[in-house]
């Protein structure tokens, strides 16, 4: 069984966006955005800060509630049934005042997972299984992001969001996550990141969407999107240049 | 000034040799103040818990009024409870007044807010703190709750001993609707007011090294619990 098929039989891809928008304090942040996301490998969001990265993943993820349009997940809209097969790291991990293997069972549990080991095999492959039983608000901002990796992927989700997820985090603690992200998007785990840094970008994408002011700028393959970007505001970000 | 260290040598003896009165009332003052707190978390926690994870129309309004009660005057709910439990009263019928249940309810219903606005105020903050994460996960309210408790529980403690701390250390009210009988109602806060007025200063000082120390125990039981969570990185 391939890797999309099996995505397919979970009923999940391709995400169909369609026209979403969502108004804030009277501020427009995602302006009639459409798209579709396809089963298989890493999509990455990019764009300036304000262009409403992070909303629109909290939209695909449920988080948020468009004010208008749909968001259809194989023609299904979004609930909660579709919602557990979704993990979502954050940029700044939230972790319970436990112990790390707790932080991780706790997580594991939630989907029926109860099996202790299974946990330590997570962290031994995110190379946490050392601080097992250390209070895990004591972990540096790598282990803590390492953890919540974990944490995301002891569901095997279909899905897995990212929100900035190595940002702040030392080169080591990057290349440990990268790692793991495309080892589970080998394994058939569709993947979806937000990311500032475009060396990340160009290590990881498949096919990156451009965000700026609340729309699409842009949705290509990553290789024709780095080589030759079609919006003139992914060419400007692109070249370092303030894109607002 | 012999008085004081008649009555300090005094007190000491008293507690020395585990005088029988003394006993008495201390066990006394510990059960209500105990029965009180335990009622009053099993009504205050879920209501603390419900307004921390709920937001509803009244919702701020309620945690206002939560918060004004904390410093309910104890007089005024003796005066009340009292007023509801005399034979006259709505409740005259049970025949509690003037019993130790009386002095239960009384200082139920003034730790009750304690316990609900300080809960709540501990739970919100958890609660803003996991709120995504949980909603991301999709865990159930029942489960987050659970969860919120486990890993509030030494700031819960903290607000627990809080209200224990108010309990036993109150006077007007369990001296108006429990009546200060000797044998039955007497508690240490009610006995030290009835000794000092009538000059017996030996109890009322061995009582009122009681009080102060269990008063200090718990203050140094909620620094200990706070310290240790804080090494923790638990709080």
């Amino acid at each position: 069984m391939s890797n999309q098929t099996a995505m397919a039989q979970r009923g999940l891809m391709p995400i169909t966006i369609q026209n979403i928008t969502l108004t804030l304090n009277e501020r427009m942040l995602i302006d009639d955005l459409s798209c579709i996301i396809k089963s298989d490998g890493i999509s990455v969001i990019m764009g300036p800060n304000g262009a409403g990265k992070s909303l629109f993943m909290r939209c695909l993820h449920g988080l948020a509630k468009p004010d208008m349009g749909q968001i259809l997940y194989a023609d299904t809209p979004l609930d909660s049934l579709i919602r557990q097969q979704q993990s979502l790291v954050f940029q700044t991990p939230t972790i319970l005042r436990r112990t790390v293997l707790a932080n991780l069972l706790f997580v594991a549990r939630q989907r029926g997972i109860d099996d202790p080991k299974i946990s330590m095999d997570y962290l031994a492959q995110l190379q946490l299984d050392h601080l097992a039983q250390h209070p895990a608000r004591l972990l540096s901002g790598g282990e803590k992001q390492r953890l919540a990796l974990a944490r995301a992927l002891i569901i095997n989700p279909a899905i897995l969001f990212l929100d900035e997820a190595t940002s702040n985090l030392d080169p080591a603690s990057i290349e440990t996550i990268e790692t793991n992200l495309q080892s589970v998007s080998k394994q058939g785990m569709k993947l979806i990141l937000v990311t500032h840094d475009v060396g990340q970008a160009k290590r990881l994408a498949d096919d990156v969407l451009f965000l700026h002011h609340g729309k699409l700028a842009e949705h290509s393959p990553a290789k024709s999107f780095f080589q030759k970007p079609k919006s003139a505001a992914a060419r400007a970000y692109l070249a370092g240049k303030l894109v607002l | 000034m012999p008085i004081y260290s008649e009555s300090f040598a005094a007190a000491f003896g008293l507690l020395a040799s585990s005088d029988r009165d003394l006993m008495e009332i201390l066990a006394l003052s510990i059960n209500v103040s105990l029965a009180s707190l335990v009622l009053s978390c099993v009504i205050g926690l879920p209501i603390g818990a419900f307004l921390a994870m709920r937001h509803f129309p009244m919702r701020d309004f309620l945690v206002g009024v939560f918060n004004a009660l904390m410093g309910l005057p104890p007089v005024v709910v003796g005066l009340l409870v009292y007023l509801h439990l005399s034979r006259s009263g709505p409740f005259g019928w049970l025949g509690l007044l003037y019993t130790p249940q009386a002095m239960v309810i009384a200082q139920m219903i003034l730790i009750t807010p304690i316990i609900i606005a300080l809960s709540c105020q501990v739970l919100e903050d958890l609660h803003e703190d996991y709120k995504d994460f949980f909603d991301s996960l999709v865990v159930p309210k029942r489960t987050a709750l659970l969860a919120y408790i486990i890993d509030a529980r030494y700031s819960l403690m903290t607000v627990i001993l809080a209200g224990f701390g108010r309990a036993i250390s109150e006077v007007g009210a369990v001296i108006i609707v429990g009546g200060n009988i000797d044998h039955l109602t007497r508690v240490m806060t009610t006995a030290i007011a009835l000794e000092t007025s009538k000059g017996e200063l030996a109890l009322a000082l061995a009582l009122g090294f009681i009080l102060l120390a269990i008063s200090l125990a718990v203050n140094f039981l909620v620094q200990w619990l706070k310290a240790s969570a804080r090494r923790r990185a638990y709080v």
